[in-house]
């Protein structure tokens, strides 16, 4: 057989019908739900008489809506006050009753943001395919998964016929060779990939994430990167199985038994492209000139080097991204010309479902020692992404850290990344983020949105401004004890 | 679904890249548990001049004049015109349930995201994809002559321009065919239940820790 790519292996093994039109018909291992995108689909199995075609590939958890405050948490479904939200979480909850699919309640210590809950158990393994209501389902191929985003149509088609309508995409491979420098992260690179081919470049792509620095990255990290290869326009991100994969499912919940683990890790030993295998499109950069990323505008393709300074829209490629980066400096308040470093902050939000994870967070706690967060800042949240994440930061002390340094230490969820809770900005107030999207509004109606790394944004709380967190005393992660 | 045949239908421009689906839907509006009453929503921040909130009668709050589709000229489109890479961002169908809430059956951009596209049409919505020049072309003649139409025929693939231009796009066969005929994709596929169960048995033999009940 002819070489193959990571995702052409995937697609093969997951496809049960071809048509002669480009279509086919693809088989899905694990479904993960969510409060938000399946209320109408659940509503419609139950208009069509449908049952799910079988439960136990489905896993839900409520993530968008719930409270981060502990005060509202403790009281459960209760304490979520804007009722909306809460018959929201309630509707999932009475449609996995009715259903019998298993679901991680809000106060279930297994309950957090679904894309850090999926991993964390297992449940997301290599050589599946999974689907989630939720564009961030790209975060899944960091496991070599084959793993995307849909609407909620379709979440209702998963269910009722554990397949998927779908059409094969394009091959491309992004390749990051060479070593980072110190305080440059997963964040960064990614970044950096979006900032190079656009918000639109990855549109009717597989990406695969490749090259010494993908190895060279934990799984935490590598997630990091496939969960924004949507803000590069591709559903899907991927990075093939090698050993940090298999380490890192040993043991949990959902991962294969101790009989099956041998021929598990077999099979996941073949999942990665071959040698000679053909791309639509390759993309490289080199790791060593990535530099800490700053986002300054509306859409995650304004991206620049937190040295640089914001761009002029006099300098842009055409008329219609001219009108795009005037509008977006409008929106954010910025002029042309000003150095990245001299923007003062309102908020720094640490968490969602980019960046809330394990690593995530002694990052930002490596920052934050010691430190205080600057007067000028209102609020400086750290949003673990479940309640398993929450327990391990607290067992290592980063709890005390950030809460010594200023920080509100919160309950797990998506929290500010699109406030759909109460964790909202303000009209005209700036953050410094370590979630995904800028978009206008995305985190509050009016607010202004940077994203950056968890050691950045950590530093930006602690220094009220935009610093370049290699100019801190910053220990690599290798020398941080687990 | 809602079939798709034939339209002709007045079009608004918006003249905006990238617009994402946060922009089409805010996120506070997908709080609601059903698939209805979008529509007066749709846009929120760039059609109201104050935030807006679920549940909230619409017609008193204060409108963005500038802010295409309150003029009065585009009352009624039932075609949107835009720029590249329309419906980036987040996989909610709230995005195109606001679409076909407000009226529009047809959006013609030079790109789409991908996943928008997919749920555009699980809805029945037509999105034709055009290069750059014939969307700045379309652009040009809606703002320069009001009530500016254009006849979409999905069958024939081709949209009529008011001056009787022909423009030929094309059309993925398998979405064509369920859009004409207006087909529920959950019924189609349940035709092929004994293909998935061969499919899970041979799957689950190779692969058994992919099955939590085995």
């Amino acid at each position: 057989m002819s070489s193959r790519t990571l995702y052409d292996k995937l697609w093969a093994q997951h496809l049960v019908t071809s048509r002669d039109d480009g279509s086919a018909l693809i088989y899905i291992d694990r479904h993960l739900l969510h409060e938000v995108t399946s209320p109408q689909a659940f509503e419609g199995l139950r208009l069509a008489g449908r049952k799910p075609w079988r439960r136990d590939a489905n896993l839900a958890t409520p993530d968008h809506n719930v409270p981060t405050t502990l005060k509202e948490r403790s009281a459960g479904n209760a304490g979520i006050l804007d009722s909306v939200s809460r018959i929201q979480v309630e509707t999932l909850d009475a449609n996995c009753e009715s259903f019998d699919i298993e679901e991680f309640r809000i106060n279930d210590e297994r309950q957090g943001i679904v894309h850090v809950v999926g991993p964390e158990q297992g449940a997301t393994l290599p050589g599946m395919t999974v689907v989630c209501g939720d564009s961030h389902t790209a975060t899944h191929g960091a496991f070599a998964a084959l793993s995307h985003g849909i609407g909620t149509s379709e979440v209702e088609h998963v269910l009722a016929t554990q397949c998927l309508i779908a059409q094969k995409m394009k091959n491309m491979q992004v390749r990051v060779e060479g070593k980072l420098g110190l305080g440059v992260t997963a964040k960064d690179i990614v970044l950096a990939v979006i900032g190079r081919i656009g918000t639109a470049g990855g549109t009717g792509y597989a990406i695969e994430f490749a090259g010494s620095a993908i190895r060279e990255l934990s799984m935490e990290g590598r997630m990091t990167i496939c969960n924004m290869a949507i803000e590069a326009g591709a559903r899907v991100g991927l990075v093939a199985v090698d050993d940090n994969t298999i380490e890192y499912l040993r043991g949990r919940p959902y991962a294969p038994s101790v009989e099956q683990w041998p021929a598990a890790v077999e099979a996941w030993r073949n999942l990665v492209s071959d040698e000679g295998a053909h791309f639509d499109k390759v993309v490289e950069l080199d790791a060593a000139e990535i530099e800490p990323q700053v986002t300054w505008g509306t859409s995650p393709e304004m991206v620049v080097n937190v040295s640089a300074t914001v761009p002029d829209p006099a300098g842009a490629s055409d008329e219609t991204v001219e009108r795009g980066m005037k509008r977006a400096l409008e929106y954010m308040g910025l002029e042309a010309g000003q150095k990245i470093t001299d923007i003062q902050l309102d908020k720094v939000f640490i968490g969602s479902c980019t960046n809330s994870r394990i690593e995530d967070l002694r990052e930002a706690a490596k920052v934050a020692r010691g430190r205080k967060v600057a007067d000028n800042i209102q609020l400086a949240m750290v949003v673990p992404g479940s309640g398993l994440v929450k327990r391990l930061a607290e067992a290592e002390g980063l709890d005390k850290i950030f809460i010594e340094a200023g920080f509100e230490w919160r309950e797990p969820g998506c929290s500010m990344c699109l406030a759909m809770n109460a964790d909202k900005l303000g009209a005209g107030e700036r953050c410094a983020s370590t979630s995904n999207r800028n978009f206008e509004g995305r985190q509050g109606y009016g607010g202004r949105t940077h994203l950056v790394s968890p050691a950045m944004a950590a530093a930006a709380a602690i220094e009220g401004h935009f610093v370049d967190v290699r100019d801190y005393d910053y220990a690599p992660a290798a020398t941080m004890s687990a | 679904m809602k079939k798709f045949e034939r339209l002709d239908g007045l079009v608004a421009p918006l003249d905006r890249a990238n617009v994402d689906t946060d922009l089409i839907i805010p996120k506070q509006f997908l709080k609601s548990i059903k698939r209805t009453g979008f529509g007066p929503n749709l846009f929120d921040e760039l059609r109201y001049l104050d935030e807006g909130y679920p549940g909230q009668d619409t017609s008193s709050r204060p409108l963005n004049p500038d802010f295409v589709l309150n003029q009065s000229r585009y009352q009624g489109a039932q075609v949107l015109l835009a720029r590249r890479n329309f419906g980036c961002g987040s996989s909610r169908e709230h995005a195109p349930w606001a679409l076909d809430d407000f009226g529009f059956r047809v959006v013609i951009a030079p790109s789409f995201a991908d996943i928008f596209y997919n749920n555009s049409f699980k809805n029945g919505i037509l999105l034709i994809t055009l290069d750059e020049a014939t969307v700045e072309r379309l652009f040009q003649e809606t703002e320069a002559s009001e009530g500016y139409r254009l006849d979409i025929d999905l069958d024939a693939q081709t949209i009529t321009t008011p001056s009787g231009d022909v423009i030929a796009f094309d059309a993925d066969p398998f979405r064509k065919h369920c859009l004409l005929e207006g087909l529920d994709d959950i019924g189609l596929t349940l035709e092929q239940s004994g293909a998935i169960r061969d499919f899970e048995s041979r799957h689950r033999a190779a692969q058994p820790w992919l099955f939590r009940d085995a």
